[in-house]
Protein backbone atom coordinates (compact mmCIF):
# COMPACT_ATOMS: atom_id res chain seq x y z
CA UNK A 1 0.00 0.00 0.00
CA UNK A 2 2.73 2.21 0.93
CA UNK A 3 4.58 1.62 -2.44
CA UNK A 4 0.96 2.82 -4.42
CA UNK A 5 0.72 5.43 -2.27
CA UNK A 6 4.59 6.87 -3.31
CA UNK A 7 3.57 6.19 -7.47
CA UNK A 8 0.23 7.74 -7.38
CA UNK A 9 0.75 11.04 -8.98
CA UNK A 10 -1.96 14.23 -8.33
CA UNK A 11 -2.43 13.97 -12.60
CA UNK A 12 -3.34 10.44 -12.59
CA UNK A 13 -6.04 10.86 -9.24
CA UNK A 14 -7.86 13.86 -11.44
CA UNK A 15 -7.73 11.32 -14.51
CA UNK A 16 -9.26 8.10 -12.76
CA UNK A 17 -11.65 10.98 -11.19
CA UNK A 18 -12.82 12.15 -13.88
CA UNK A 19 -13.75 8.82 -15.27
CA UNK A 20 -15.33 7.67 -12.01
CA UNK A 21 -17.52 10.75 -11.29
CA UNK A 22 -19.43 10.25 -14.96
CA UNK A 23 -19.60 6.50 -14.00
CA UNK A 24 -21.12 7.69 -10.69
CA UNK A 25 -23.56 9.65 -12.97
CA UNK A 26 -24.64 6.27 -14.92
CA UNK A 27 -25.00 4.79 -11.60
CA UNK A 28 -27.28 6.99 -10.30
CA UNK A 29 -29.67 6.57 -13.62
CA UNK A 30 -29.20 2.53 -13.32
CA UNK A 31 -30.75 3.05 -9.87
CA UNK A 32 -33.58 4.94 -11.22
CA UNK A 33 -34.07 2.74 -14.14
CA UNK A 34 -33.99 -0.58 -11.78
CA UNK A 35 -36.68 0.93 -9.79
CA UNK A 36 -38.34 2.14 -12.75
CA UNK A 37 -38.67 -1.21 -14.22
CA UNK A 38 -39.79 -2.67 -10.68
CA UNK A 39 -36.92 -3.71 -8.70
CA UNK A 40 -36.69 -3.14 -5.39
CA UNK A 41 -34.26 -0.87 -3.90
CA UNK A 42 -31.93 -3.81 -1.81
CA UNK A 43 -31.89 -5.87 -5.84
CA UNK A 44 -30.23 -2.28 -7.39
CA UNK A 45 -27.77 -1.82 -4.81
CA UNK A 46 -26.67 -5.73 -4.23
CA UNK A 47 -26.59 -5.86 -7.68
CA UNK A 48 -24.50 -2.74 -7.67
CA UNK A 49 -21.60 -4.18 -5.06
CA UNK A 50 -21.94 -7.51 -5.87
CA UNK A 51 -22.05 -7.41 -9.69
CA UNK A 52 -20.25 -4.30 -10.30
CA UNK A 53 -20.29 -4.67 -13.91
CA UNK A 54 -22.62 -1.86 -15.39
CA UNK A 55 -23.12 -3.40 -18.97
CA UNK A 56 -24.19 -6.70 -17.49
CA UNK A 57 -26.50 -4.78 -14.66
CA UNK A 58 -28.52 -2.92 -17.41
CA UNK A 59 -28.81 -5.65 -19.34
CA UNK A 60 -30.12 -7.71 -16.38
CA UNK A 61 -32.38 -5.11 -15.63
CA UNK A 62 -34.01 -4.83 -19.26
CA UNK A 63 -34.25 -8.90 -19.45
CA UNK A 64 -35.80 -9.69 -15.82
CA UNK A 65 -38.16 -6.70 -16.42
CA UNK A 66 -39.18 -8.57 -19.74
CA UNK A 67 -39.78 -11.60 -17.51
CA UNK A 68 -36.86 -14.11 -18.12
CA UNK A 69 -34.85 -14.84 -15.26
CA UNK A 70 -32.53 -17.13 -17.45
CA UNK A 71 -31.86 -14.83 -20.02
CA UNK A 72 -30.70 -12.33 -17.53
CA UNK A 73 -28.14 -14.17 -16.36
CA UNK A 74 -26.58 -15.97 -19.43
CA UNK A 75 -26.53 -12.45 -20.88
CA UNK A 76 -24.88 -10.90 -18.36
CA UNK A 77 -22.37 -13.05 -17.85
CA UNK A 78 -21.93 -13.56 -22.12
CA UNK A 79 -21.26 -9.37 -21.72
CA UNK A 80 -18.67 -10.16 -19.22
CA UNK A 81 -16.85 -12.87 -20.51
CA UNK A 82 -14.22 -10.49 -21.90
CA UNK A 83 -13.07 -10.03 -18.45
CA UNK A 84 -11.28 -13.25 -18.59
CA UNK A 85 -8.91 -11.96 -21.34
CA UNK A 86 -8.74 -8.98 -19.21
CA UNK A 87 -7.69 -10.06 -15.91
CA UNK A 88 -5.20 -12.34 -17.98
CA UNK A 89 -3.86 -8.71 -19.01
CA UNK A 90 -3.88 -7.02 -16.29
CA UNK A 91 -2.64 -9.96 -13.98
CA UNK A 92 0.80 -8.41 -12.90
CA UNK A 93 -1.12 -4.60 -11.61
CA UNK A 94 -3.27 -6.67 -9.60
CA UNK A 95 -0.60 -7.74 -7.49
CA UNK A 96 0.23 -11.25 -6.81
CA UNK A 97 -0.68 -12.40 -3.41
CA UNK A 98 -3.51 -13.70 -2.34
CA UNK A 99 -5.27 -11.16 -1.13
CA UNK A 100 -4.61 -9.01 -3.92
CA UNK A 101 -6.05 -10.97 -6.36
CA UNK A 102 -9.23 -12.25 -4.32
CA UNK A 103 -9.99 -8.28 -3.30
CA UNK A 104 -8.39 -6.86 -7.20
CA UNK A 105 -10.21 -9.14 -9.06
CA UNK A 106 -13.66 -7.46 -7.91
CA UNK A 107 -12.31 -4.40 -9.23
CA UNK A 108 -11.59 -5.40 -12.76
CA UNK A 109 -13.43 -3.25 -15.00
CA UNK A 110 -12.80 -1.85 -18.27
CA UNK A 111 -11.98 1.34 -17.09
CA UNK A 112 -9.39 -0.12 -14.47
CA UNK A 113 -7.88 -1.82 -17.16
CA UNK A 114 -7.41 0.66 -19.42
CA UNK A 115 -5.75 2.97 -17.20
CA UNK A 116 -3.07 -0.17 -15.67
CA UNK A 117 -2.59 -0.66 -20.06
CA UNK A 118 -1.69 3.17 -20.79
CA UNK A 119 0.82 2.90 -17.65
CA UNK A 120 4.14 1.04 -18.56
CA UNK A 121 6.30 0.93 -15.32
CA UNK A 122 5.29 -1.71 -13.31
CA UNK A 123 4.52 0.51 -9.95
CA UNK A 124 2.26 2.95 -11.98
CA UNK A 125 0.36 0.14 -13.63
CA UNK A 126 -0.38 -0.72 -9.88
CA UNK A 127 -1.10 2.31 -8.61
CA UNK A 128 -3.42 3.17 -11.92
CA UNK A 129 -5.64 -0.33 -11.54
CA UNK A 130 -6.07 -0.12 -7.78
CA UNK A 131 -6.98 3.47 -8.18
CA UNK A 132 -9.37 3.61 -11.08
CA UNK A 133 -11.17 0.78 -10.11
CA UNK A 134 -11.81 1.64 -6.19
CA UNK A 135 -12.72 4.60 -6.81
CA UNK A 136 -15.31 3.75 -9.61
CA UNK A 137 -16.36 1.33 -7.15
CA UNK A 138 -17.27 3.52 -4.42
CA UNK A 139 -18.83 6.27 -6.75
CA UNK A 140 -21.09 3.52 -8.47
CA UNK A 141 -22.03 2.39 -4.87
CA UNK A 142 -23.14 6.40 -4.38
CA UNK A 143 -24.58 6.71 -7.98
CA UNK A 144 -26.68 3.71 -7.38
CA UNK A 145 -27.80 4.57 -3.76
CA UNK A 146 -29.06 8.27 -5.31
CA UNK A 147 -30.46 7.11 -8.11
CA UNK A 148 -32.65 4.19 -6.04
CA UNK A 149 -33.58 7.59 -4.01
CA UNK A 150 -34.49 9.97 -6.30
CA UNK A 151 -36.13 7.35 -9.09
CA UNK A 152 -37.38 9.10 -11.73
CA UNK A 153 -36.01 13.07 -10.85
CA UNK A 154 -32.83 11.59 -11.46
CA UNK A 155 -33.04 12.18 -15.14
CA UNK A 156 -31.05 10.80 -18.06
CA UNK A 157 -27.53 11.05 -18.48
CA UNK A 158 -27.82 11.51 -22.46
CA UNK A 159 -28.43 15.14 -21.68
CA UNK A 160 -25.15 15.86 -20.60
CA UNK A 161 -23.69 13.54 -23.34
CA UNK A 162 -22.07 11.38 -20.55
CA UNK A 163 -22.49 8.26 -22.86
CA UNK A 164 -19.86 9.97 -25.14
CA UNK A 165 -17.38 9.81 -22.04
CA UNK A 166 -16.88 6.40 -22.05
CA UNK A 167 -16.00 5.54 -25.45
CA UNK A 168 -13.52 9.22 -25.89
CA UNK A 169 -11.53 7.88 -22.27
CA UNK A 170 -11.17 4.53 -23.34
CA UNK A 171 -10.10 5.70 -27.18
CA UNK A 172 -7.85 8.41 -24.98
CA UNK A 173 -6.50 5.70 -22.89
CA UNK A 174 -5.65 3.37 -25.79
CA UNK A 175 -4.31 5.87 -28.16
CA UNK A 176 -0.43 5.48 -26.99
CA UNK A 177 -0.45 1.48 -27.34
CA UNK A 178 -1.96 1.87 -30.48
CA UNK A 179 1.40 3.74 -31.78
CA UNK A 180 2.81 -0.04 -32.22
CA UNK A 181 1.76 -1.01 -35.81
CA UNK A 182 0.89 -4.30 -35.35
CA UNK A 183 -1.66 -3.57 -31.83
CA UNK A 184 -2.88 -0.83 -34.21
CA UNK A 185 -3.48 -2.62 -36.95
CA UNK A 186 -5.06 -5.78 -34.41
CA UNK A 187 -7.26 -2.99 -32.89
CA UNK A 188 -8.84 -1.53 -36.11
CA UNK A 189 -9.65 -4.56 -37.28
CA UNK A 190 -11.28 -5.83 -34.61
CA UNK A 191 -12.87 -2.65 -33.81
CA UNK A 192 -14.63 -2.90 -36.81
CA UNK A 193 -15.44 -6.86 -36.95
CA UNK A 194 -17.20 -5.85 -33.27
CA UNK A 195 -18.96 -2.92 -34.65
CA UNK A 196 -20.21 -4.35 -38.20
CA UNK A 197 -21.37 -7.71 -36.08
CA UNK A 198 -23.16 -5.68 -33.37
CA UNK A 199 -26.84 -5.50 -35.01
CA UNK A 200 -26.81 -9.36 -35.57
CA UNK A 201 -25.41 -10.96 -32.55
CA UNK A 202 -26.43 -11.04 -28.61
CA UNK A 203 -24.54 -8.16 -26.80
CA UNK A 204 -20.98 -8.91 -25.58
CA UNK A 205 -19.89 -11.57 -28.34
CA UNK A 206 -19.48 -8.82 -30.84
CA UNK A 207 -16.24 -7.77 -28.69
CA UNK A 208 -14.69 -11.20 -28.12
CA UNK A 209 -15.31 -11.42 -31.90
CA UNK A 210 -13.00 -8.53 -31.96
CA UNK A 211 -9.97 -10.91 -31.08
CA UNK A 212 -10.13 -12.23 -34.08
CA UNK A 213 -8.40 -9.07 -35.02
CA UNK A 214 -5.28 -10.06 -33.43
CA UNK A 215 -5.27 -13.60 -36.17
CA UNK A 216 -5.86 -11.29 -39.09
CA UNK A 217 -2.80 -8.48 -38.05
CA UNK A 218 -0.12 -10.46 -36.28
CA UNK A 219 1.31 -13.31 -38.15
CA UNK A 220 3.28 -15.40 -35.75
CA UNK A 221 6.83 -15.05 -37.54
CA UNK A 222 6.56 -11.63 -36.86
CA UNK A 223 5.86 -11.66 -33.65
CA UNK A 224 9.19 -12.58 -31.78
CA UNK A 225 10.55 -9.00 -33.17
CA UNK A 226 8.60 -6.25 -32.45
CA UNK A 227 8.47 -3.57 -35.33
CA UNK B 1 -35.65 -15.60 -7.78
CA UNK B 2 -34.81 -12.70 -8.80
CA UNK B 3 -31.60 -13.44 -5.52
CA UNK B 4 -30.79 -16.33 -7.41
CA UNK B 5 -30.38 -13.97 -10.54
CA UNK B 6 -28.01 -11.69 -9.03
CA UNK B 7 -26.26 -13.96 -6.82
CA UNK B 8 -25.71 -16.51 -10.06
CA UNK B 9 -24.64 -13.26 -12.06
CA UNK B 10 -22.39 -11.86 -9.34
CA UNK B 11 -20.65 -15.36 -9.02
CA UNK B 12 -20.19 -16.00 -12.49
CA UNK B 13 -18.93 -12.80 -12.99
CA UNK B 14 -16.53 -12.75 -10.29
CA UNK B 15 -15.13 -16.44 -11.29
CA UNK B 16 -14.45 -14.89 -15.14
CA UNK B 17 -12.30 -11.64 -13.56
CA UNK B 18 -10.57 -14.08 -11.01
CA UNK B 19 -9.71 -16.96 -13.39
CA UNK B 20 -8.39 -13.80 -15.39
CA UNK B 21 -5.76 -12.94 -13.12
CA UNK B 22 -5.33 -16.43 -10.91
CA UNK B 23 -4.71 -17.78 -15.15
CA UNK B 24 -1.58 -15.90 -15.82
CA UNK B 25 0.43 -17.08 -12.79
CA UNK B 26 -0.89 -20.91 -13.12
CA UNK B 27 -0.52 -21.19 -17.04
CA UNK B 28 3.04 -20.90 -18.45
CA UNK B 29 2.68 -19.26 -21.78
CA UNK B 30 4.55 -19.19 -24.23
CA UNK B 31 6.49 -15.94 -24.96
CA UNK B 32 4.61 -15.39 -28.30
CA UNK B 33 1.37 -15.52 -26.34
CA UNK B 34 2.53 -13.23 -23.65
CA UNK B 35 3.23 -10.57 -26.14
CA UNK B 36 0.05 -11.04 -27.65
CA UNK B 37 -1.79 -10.47 -24.10
CA UNK B 38 -1.41 -6.65 -23.98
CA UNK B 39 -2.48 -6.37 -27.64
CA UNK B 40 -5.86 -8.41 -26.80
CA UNK B 41 -6.22 -6.11 -23.86
CA UNK B 42 -6.25 -2.87 -26.40
CA UNK B 43 -8.29 -4.75 -29.19
CA UNK B 44 -11.02 -5.39 -26.49
CA UNK B 45 -10.80 -2.14 -25.58
CA UNK B 46 -10.61 -0.25 -28.85
CA UNK B 47 -13.73 -2.77 -29.80
CA UNK B 48 -16.17 -1.67 -26.90
CA UNK B 49 -15.14 2.00 -27.34
CA UNK B 50 -16.44 1.38 -31.06
CA UNK B 51 -19.56 -0.35 -30.32
CA UNK B 52 -20.61 1.74 -27.82
CA UNK B 53 -19.55 5.26 -29.45
CA UNK B 54 -21.22 3.89 -32.92
CA UNK B 55 -23.93 1.79 -31.67
CA UNK B 56 -27.30 1.85 -29.10
CA UNK B 57 -29.17 -1.38 -28.14
CA UNK B 58 -27.37 -3.03 -31.42
CA UNK B 59 -28.21 -0.32 -33.68
CA UNK B 60 -26.39 2.58 -35.28
CA UNK B 61 -26.41 5.18 -32.61
CA UNK B 62 -27.61 8.82 -33.38
CA UNK B 63 -24.94 11.89 -34.12
CA UNK B 64 -24.57 13.15 -31.40
CA UNK B 65 -22.56 10.82 -29.57
CA UNK B 66 -20.38 9.79 -32.49
CA UNK B 67 -19.53 13.51 -33.23
CA UNK B 68 -18.80 13.86 -29.43
CA UNK B 69 -16.16 11.08 -29.44
CA UNK B 70 -14.99 12.37 -32.72
CA UNK B 71 -14.16 15.15 -31.01
CA UNK B 72 -12.68 13.83 -27.78
CA UNK B 73 -10.03 11.23 -30.43
CA UNK B 74 -8.93 14.70 -32.05
CA UNK B 75 -8.27 16.31 -28.76
CA UNK B 76 -6.32 12.97 -27.54
CA UNK B 77 -4.78 12.47 -31.07
CA UNK B 78 -3.18 16.72 -30.36
CA UNK B 79 -2.04 15.15 -27.03
CA UNK B 80 -5.31 17.23 -24.92
CA UNK B 81 -5.01 16.03 -21.37
CA UNK B 82 -7.24 13.42 -20.54
CA UNK B 83 -9.61 15.31 -18.78
CA UNK B 84 -10.10 17.96 -21.69
CA UNK B 85 -10.71 14.87 -23.69
CA UNK B 86 -13.46 13.70 -21.48
CA UNK B 87 -14.77 16.71 -20.73
CA UNK B 88 -15.04 18.22 -23.98
CA UNK B 89 -16.74 14.76 -25.94
CA UNK B 90 -19.24 15.26 -23.06
CA UNK B 91 -20.03 18.58 -23.66
CA UNK B 92 -20.27 18.10 -27.66
CA UNK B 93 -22.88 15.38 -27.46
CA UNK B 94 -24.59 17.96 -25.02
CA UNK B 95 -25.05 20.75 -27.25
CA UNK B 96 -25.70 19.12 -30.12
CA UNK B 97 -28.52 17.25 -28.11
CA UNK B 98 -29.51 20.49 -27.00
CA UNK B 99 -29.92 21.81 -30.67
CA UNK B 100 -32.36 18.79 -31.64
CA UNK B 101 -29.57 16.34 -33.12
CA UNK B 102 -30.33 12.71 -32.40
Amino acid sequence: MRAIKRTVDPALVRDAFAIAAAVGVIGLSFGAIAIASGLPAWAAIAMSVLVFAGGAQFMAVGVLSAGNPVAAVLAGLLLNARHLPFGMAVADAVGSGRAAQFIGSHLLVDEAVAFAMAESEPARRRAAYWLTGSMLFVLWQIGTVLGVLLGSAAGDPATLGLDAAFPAGLLALTLPSLRDRQTRHAALAGGAIAVVTTPFLPAGLPILLALLGLVLAVRPTRLKQPC
Amino acid sequence: MLIAVILLLAAGTYATRLAGVMLRDRLTLPEALRRLLPMAAVTLLVALAATAALTEAGRVAGLARPAGVLVGLLLAWRRAPFLVVVVAAAATTAVLRLLGVP
